[in-house]
């Protein structure tokens, strides 16, 4: 745990409309700068933590009770934390789990994360739900006796979320390989753009050989790898600022080789074939979404943090832009009908908007790295 | 799949009397579930023989009822009615039950009627425990180490292998009956026996010890499309080892990390699937090894719960609503959610507040019953509450229990860390409170654990608790800081003013108004606030932003009735339900405050607004106060509410709150005994001669003065709550022992001492008074004497005894006492007439526990009329507008059917530290959790059904065992001579049999329990604990419960065989045989309205 004075230090959340919500500091002293965001999960603060595409996001948890289960190693979707800040109503004194390794509040110090505690979360999350996600500083130490004025300045000097590309601060810098834990199909080259563990895992044991690439990486230089099928992740960012990541796609598709893709890994698809992307007001971040799965008629509960959206219509076949046929939306979200999911009908490729992978989430929507498997199977079949 | 068109009418099942582990959350499901059948324009049918219920109301069905939950008399409903389908999975237990019965006998394949909600074999796959168990470790799921056994031999062979301590679970009971944990053979040969007769199928399962394991459960649905959601996890505080419904539990679970939480999701899943519940929900039990996170599966429910109820209000997805709906055909998304009416019910709720649950237990009531808190479920009650954190919403359900000592304090302490600690390894009934103290007075968390189980995470909550009281004691003032710490975990106005060594909690408020601090109102929108919610409903909180809106209506506030206990239940629930929708309907928003979660007063949809606080002066106050910055506060109703909301009428007055109807002042009238004598000295009335006392030498004195015996009872309570008969100068004296240290007898609340009427006739009468005419709800005549609390005996309504001219007694003393008193609303007057004489033994300006039973015997709807009345209706414009008969409840024409209310009595929940029965004479003081009421043409048909609906009814044949004090040898022989020719067996004791004979009734002579020559002698209790006798009459002899027929009567109770303790019930079920032969007709309460209006 650590030293209560840091627990009771003031601090203060700035939002870029000039409300201010005055608490405790929570992990390290300092300022903070980024777009606030809520978190409606109420289990899996390690997994929000660590999770790449909260880069650049201070992440409000709407739960109250945050820390007590502490962290762990196994519980890591990356190497480290990336929310630009934290916000919490009553973290936790103590920790109780018997995986537990650590304190939250210790990695919270320890990673330099600035946060706040003790507000009202409630009132801050309504606020966002009606205006939008909003540009936001956390002040605490010597930052929280700047004057008001200075604060908001320092908050709406800061880089808005739309145009941003954010891909380079969480993809890795170099590339490396998991093997396949499953029984063996063939390999994945994976394009990180804030790749998560889980995801990792999840095509090893599909039978994947697990080829990371940074994000850096030219079409060539997949060719090189001759990768049974590609694979794009989920990351931070607005994916209209993304054009080289595009035009990589559309060259591996009209390759032929399958493709799967998770949120950023879906938007991008989505604007390989000719789709749009637009910001959503406040974004889904959560791991109740109810996700309809067009195919089946089933309804599953699923995870998600995505603040951008494809634009595709939802009732009916398209036709791609850019010349990859047939597409459909595959899943909606019941709450909003916002585009869940992308399905090529001509092409092998497909992707979703949530989280399959969950960590932290509902289990409902693994078997999608079933039918990723099935499709790359399918798919060497017809070329032998 | 959308509705299904093959479903026009269904037949609902209800959950029948309240009983300990299966109460008014059932009123709660099953009331959701006959508004959104008949929304959907399906013809209901209800089948609930329990009166109190907001269910049984005619306007919820279209043919209701109130008959025995039973095969027999369900294939009679199904024959006139002709339903498409039988709905049992939201009655509970009971309604399971009958609907298994009902498949196993061939009535629903004869008549063509489809069992929804639940398949018969998903019903067995849920409820047998070795097919669920079996089908668990299928799903790849763990179970703890069990065998099935059906005979003691096999039990003793289980236990050889599985060690002791072990689990003990009859199958197929409700609520833990019969379960517990054995740690050597002794106890498992009782537990296991008395298990082994309690499961209908003879089987009780012995399972592995899981004590002290974290325990956890999730509300499941499904739907035909196998779309799942998890609504809600729950998260027991108390360890394994005590029932769910006896432990404080908190939703969601707060220990658990995402990948251990998902495991029980992916487990609950699995199980529910394969259980092949499709239409409905089901709620999971979880325990996990705190030490490594072994999860091993306790049980499943394929139908809604109490837990589900919880659930329910703790998240706004209102399960009941949603699974009648899924009955019907409809998918998950195909149901919109409630509260944003936007999204889709198919999702799962997030919470961003705590919710914490608190038992209310009645041990007071059983001096006699060991408290300690097992596998056995034993509370009658519980209270809810919510809050921004844990801390918060832990001290507010604490303080919602209304009861001394329940919650957190900082007052003296003589018990060291090592006696509290010591006390508490032990769960009992208040454990958390010693914990608490444990703490503050030094013991670690570790030591707290270790003693506990509780997980350190709960526990380290209460240090931060104590920490902060600290603060609060220790700050230089108490300012603003201070304040918002304190009320930021939870802390009420009277803890501060205890820390802060205020003179009472006015002061420490009036602190808190003047620097400005009041909670806001945060709303339950099963979603953390992504979207917007449409239903205000609404918790407390000491954050930044209210979420009140203002409206320019004219309110009227309605205080419920905190949680059930023995004498305040869901009778009251009713009144005020029934309050809100006649207030509504007159065009008044209604604001409902309550804190109780089995309740439909806590439905959303049932009141315009409603607020889950507290009902404390504090809390209520703050509710007013939001509600007051708009539209207009017309008053508040308190007498609806039981003693809770009338025990606030006084400070809210003081406070400047406009009471509606009766005056605080007036109901002090009643309740203080010399203002009552003068009203009654004025009307020209006569009380039992009496007087008051603060201190044994007074009452001594009193009584002495009167003669004994006497009947004594503290002022200012209910269920006759310290109200006992007493012989003698020296049985006052032990009373007094008794009731010390219970704070309910003192300077501010005096003694009454009545001279008690032996053999006199009791009557219960039910009225309105609108300050210049009465309106007589019903005149009932209780069928025991009078002696036994009104709350237990039985009664008939109309009387079936009393003359036209006493019942115009009875009527003008109602009208002198109302008058007198100033009513304005419902009145409640208990009569005795004794040798000819009208005695008035007290009067209650406020809605009684017979107001609903009043309701459904004669078609009136008192609790409306008088919500109407208190806000300035006039009897007489009610009658006019249709809502009120012309005829009052006093003239019951000649024809009317006979309704006969029957007390249910919790006797077999309970056993004594020495693992006996506790006693079950019946007495002053009210025991009972429940009532059914049997309703025909005449009164021994009506009171037939009243004893079948309550415990199944006296046997057609056996032997009928009698034993009964000299006082009552006389008028016991008709009764037991009418058996005889009726084709029973008696058998007596010595001097009855003696008595017997010589009236010519052959007798066989049967051995007292404490005249055996030697142990293996065969007395009375062994013939019973052997199964010999099949009906048991035994009289107490009056001045000592513990007198012999304490074994008889706890030897019926073990054995679960009628027992009568009054000649005057035995007398009623007697004559009531001759009627049972031929099985019973059945009529709904709308025909007899029908039958009614077509006289009128």
């Amino acid at each position: 745990m650590t030293e209560t004075t840091t627990r009771t230090a003031p601090a203060v959340l700035v939002l870029e409309d000039g409300t201010r919500f005055e608490g405790r500091a929570y992990g390290a002293l300092g300022r903070t700068l980024g777009e606030a965001v809520f978190a409606t999960g109420m289990t899996g603060y390690q997994e929000t933590l660590t999770d790449p595409s909260y880069a650049g996001q201070i992440v409000l948890m709407t739960a109250p009770h945050i820390g007590n289960t502490g962290m762990n190693d196994e519980d890591m979707e990356s190497k480290q934390i990336w929310v630009a800040g934290f916000v919490v109503r009553d973290p936790s004194r103590v920790v109780s789990n018997f995986r537990s390794q650590r304190s939250l509040d210790d990695d919270l110090a320890d990673a330099g994360i600035v946060g706040i505690s003790g507000i009202d979360t409630r009132a801050v999350t309504r606020r966002i739900r009606d205006a939008g996600a909003m540009r936001a500083g956390i002040f605490s130490g010597e930052d929280a006796s700047l004057t008001a004025g200075e604060q908001l300045d320092l908050v709406l000097g800061g880089a808005e979320m739309a145009g941003q590309n954010l891909s380079g601060e969480v993809s890795t810098g170099e590339r490396y390989s998991l093997p396949a834990t499953g029984e063996r199909i063939g390999s994945v080259a994976v394009l990180d753009l804030g790749v998560k563990t889980s995801t990792l895992n999840f095509l090893a044991e599909r039978g994947f050989d697990v080829e990371v690439l940074p994000q850096t990486v030219t079409i060539e230089e997949v060719r090189a790898l001759e990768p049974d099928a590609l694979f794009f992740s989920n990351g931070p960012g607005d994916p209209s600022a993304s054009d080289r990541h595009v035009q990589l796609l559309r060259e591996s598709l009209r390759d032929g080789r399958p493709y799967f893709g998770i949120c950023f890994g879906n938007q991008l698809l989505g604007r390989a074939l000719g789709f749009g992307t637009y910001k959503l007001p406040f974004g889904h971040r959560g791991i109740n979404q109810p996700v309809l799965d067009k195919a089946t008629g089933r309804v599953e509960i699923t995870a998600h943090n995505h603040g951008f959206a494809v634009d595709a219509p939802i009732d009916r076949v398209s036709e791609s832009s850019e010349g990859f046929g047939r597409v459909e939306v595959s899943h909606v979200d019941l709450n909003d009908d916002v585009v869940e999911g992308l399905n090529c009908l001509d092409i092998p490729a497909f992707s979703v908007q949530y989280h399959p992978e969950s960590a932290a989430g509902p289990h409902d929507a693994n078997y999608l790295f079933d039918r990723f498997r099935e499709l790359v199977i399918a798919s060497k079949e017809n070329r032998d | 799949m959308p509705k299904r068109d093959d479903i026009n009418s269904v037949l609902v099942i209800g959950s029948g009397p309240i009983v300990i582990g299966q109460a008014a959350e059932f009123d709660y499901s099953g009331t959701q579930a006959c508004r959104v059948l008949r929304a959907e324009g399906v013809r209901v049918i209800l089948v609930n023989p329990n009166p109190a219920t907001i269910m049984t109301d005619p306007d919820f069905a279209d043919a209701t009822y109130i008959e025995p939950i039973t095969p027999e008399i369900i294939e009679s409903i199904i024959v006139k009615e002709r339903p498409d389908a039988i709905l049992p999975t939201l009655g509970g237990q009971t309604a399971l039950n009958a609907a298994i019965a009902l498949h196993d006998a061939g009535i629903l394949e004869k008549h063509g009627v489809e069992l929804i909600g639940a398949k018969v074999d998903a019903i067995r796959k849920g409820e047998d425990r070795q097919l669920f168990k079996e089908l668990v470790v299928e799903c790849g799921a763990d179970v703890a180490r069990s065998h099935i056994a059906h005979t003691m031999d096999e039990v003793l062979a289980a236990a050889d292998d599985l060690g002791y301590p072990l689990v003990v679970r009859p199958s197929f009971t409700m609520g833990g009956l019969g379960s517990g944990f054995a740690y050597d053979e002794t106890e498992l040969r009782r537990i296991a026996g008395a298990g082994l007769h309690d499961s209908p199928t003879t089987e009780v399962l012995l399972e592995e010890s899981i004590l002290g394991w974290k325990e956890y459960e999730l509300e499941l649905m499904r739907d035909t499309h196998d779309n799942t959601v998890v609504v809600c996890s729950i998260e027991n505080v108390d360890p394994v080892g005590v029932h769910t419904g006896d432990s404080i539990t908190v939703a969601p679970a707060l220990t658990l990390t995402d990948r251990e939480y998902q495991r029980l999701r992916d487990i609950g899943i699995d199980i529910i699937r394969a259980v092949g519940v499709d239409t409905g929900g089901c709620n999971i039990q979880f325990a996990i090894d705190p030490s490594n996170g072994r999860v091993i599966v306790i049980e499943m429910n394929p139908r809604v719960s109490r837990s589900s109820a919880l659930a329910s209000k703790a998240t706004g997805f209102p399960i009941a609503k949603i699974a009648a709906k899924l009955a019907i055909g409809y998918r998950l998304d195909e149901i919109p959610n409630d509260i944003t009416r936007v999204t889709p019910a198919s999702f799962e709720p997030t919470l961003d507040y705590v919710v914490v649950k608190v038992p209310r237990f009645a041990f007071e009531k059983f001096p006699a019953a060991d408290p300690t808190l097992t596998t056995t479920m034993k509370s009658v009650g519980e209270a809810m509450a919510i809050g921004r954190n844990y801390a918060t919403a832990l001290q507010k359900a604490l303080r919602s229990l209304e009861k001394r000592g329940s919650s957190f304090h900082w007052g003296e302490e003589e018990r060291s860390v090592e006696e509290l600690l010591e006390q508490a390894q032990t769960p009992t009934d208040g454990r958390i409170v010693l914990v608490q103290q444990a703490l503050r007075k030094g013991a670690t968390i570790e030591q707290a654990f270790e003693a506990t189980k509780i997980d350190p995470w709960f526990l380290d909550q209460i240090v931060l608790i104590n920490e902060v009281a600290a603060t609060v004691a220790a700050a230089e003032a108490l300012d603003t800081e201070t304040i918002l710490l304190a009320k930021d975990h939870g802390f009420s106005d009277a803890q501060i003013a205890q820390l802060r060594g205020f003179g009472s909690e006015q002061d420490a408020r009036e602190v808190r108004h003047i620097l400005g601090i009041r909670p806001v109102y945060k709303t339950v929108d099963t979603c953390a606030g992504e979207f917007p919610a449409l239903t205000p409903y609404h918790y407390s909180s000491y954050d930044q932003e209210t979420e009140v809106a203002a409206s320019d209506r004219r309110k009227v506030v309605i205080l419920g009735s905190g949680p059930n206990r023995i004498g305040q239940g869901v009778e009251f629930d009713y009144s005020c339900v029934h309050a809100s929708f006649a207030l509504h309907d007159a065009d008044f928003e209604t604001i409902m405050i309550n804190c109780n979660p089995e309740t439909v007063s806590t439905d959303y949809d049932t009141s315009d607004r409603l607020y889950f606080e507290p009902l404390t002066l504090e809390d209520v106050l703050e509710v007013i106060h939001a509600e007051s910055q708009s539209g207009e506060l017309v008053g508040v109703v308190v007498q609806l509410g039981g003693q809770t909301a009338l025990g606030l009428a006084k400070g809210l007055e003081a406070a400047g709150v406009p009471i509606l109807g009766t005056s605080p002042s007036a109901i002090d009238l009643a309740e203080e005994r010399g203002l009552f004598a003068g009203i009654l000295e004025n009307a020209g009335l006569l009380a039992p001669r009496n007087g008051t006392a603060v201190d044994l030498a007074g009452a001594q004195q009193i009584a002495e003065g009167i003669g004994y015996p006497v009947l004594v009872r503290p002022s200012y309570v209910l269920g006759g709550r310290g109200m006992e008969i007493v012989y003698d100068s020296t049985n006052l004296a032990e009373y007094f022992d008794r009731i010390e240290g219970q704070g309910i007898v003192g300077p501010s609340h005096p003694l009454l001492v009545d001279r008690f009427l032996d053999d006199a006739i009791e009557i219960d009468v039910d009225a309105l008074y609108d300050g210049s005419e009465l309106y007589i709800g019903g005149v009932m005549e209780h069928i025991e004497e009078a002696g036994i609390h009104s709350g237990d005996s039985s009664c008939t309504l109309p009387p079936v005894t009393l003359g036209r001219a006493e019942v115009d007694r009875v009527r003008e003393a109602t009208r002198a006492i109302a008058e007198g008193i100033g009513v304005q609303g419902l009145l409640n007057v208990q009569f005795a007439i004794g040798a000819g004489v009208l005695y008035v033994l007290e009067a209650n300006p406020r809605a009684s526990r017979t107001v609903p039973f009043v309701s459904k015997a004669l078609g009136i709807p008192l609790a409306k009329a008088a919500s109407r009345v208190m806000v300035g209706a006039t009897i007489r414009e009610l009658v006019a507008e249709g809502l009120l008969p012309e005829v009052d409840g006093s003239r019951v024409p000649l024809d009317a059917p006979v309704a006969v209310k029957e007390a249910v009595l919790p006797f077999h929940r309970f056993r004594t530290r020495e693992g006996g029965m506790v006693d079950s004479v019946l007495g002053p003081e009210m025991r009972s959790t429940g009532e059914v009421m049997g309703i025909d043409r005449d009164f021994p048909t009506a009171f037939a059904k009243s004893q079948l609906a309550a415990y199944g009814g006296v046997p057609a044949s056996g032997t009928v065992f009698v034993s009964v004090s000299d006082r009552d040898k006389r008028a016991a022989i008709l009764p037991v001579l009418r058996l005889q020719q009726l084709g029973y067996d008696i058998a007596a004791t010595e001097g009855t049999a003696e008595v017997l004979r010589r009236n010519g009734i052959r007798a066989s002579e049967v051995l007292k329990f404490h005249d055996k020559p030697d142990a293996d002698a065969t007395s009375v209790v062994e013939l019973i604990h052997r199964g010999e006798v099949d009906v048991v009459v035994n009289t107490p002899s009056g001045r000592s419960a513990r007198a012999d027929g304490y074994e008889i009567r706890a030897a019926a109770v073990a054995a679960g065989i009628p027992l009568f303790t009054t000649i005057a019930e035995l007398s009623a079920a007697v004559a009531s045989l001759d009627v049972v032969g031929d099985g019973f007709d059945v009529t709904s309460l709308q025909e007899y309205q029908r039958r009614r209006e077509g006289a009128a």
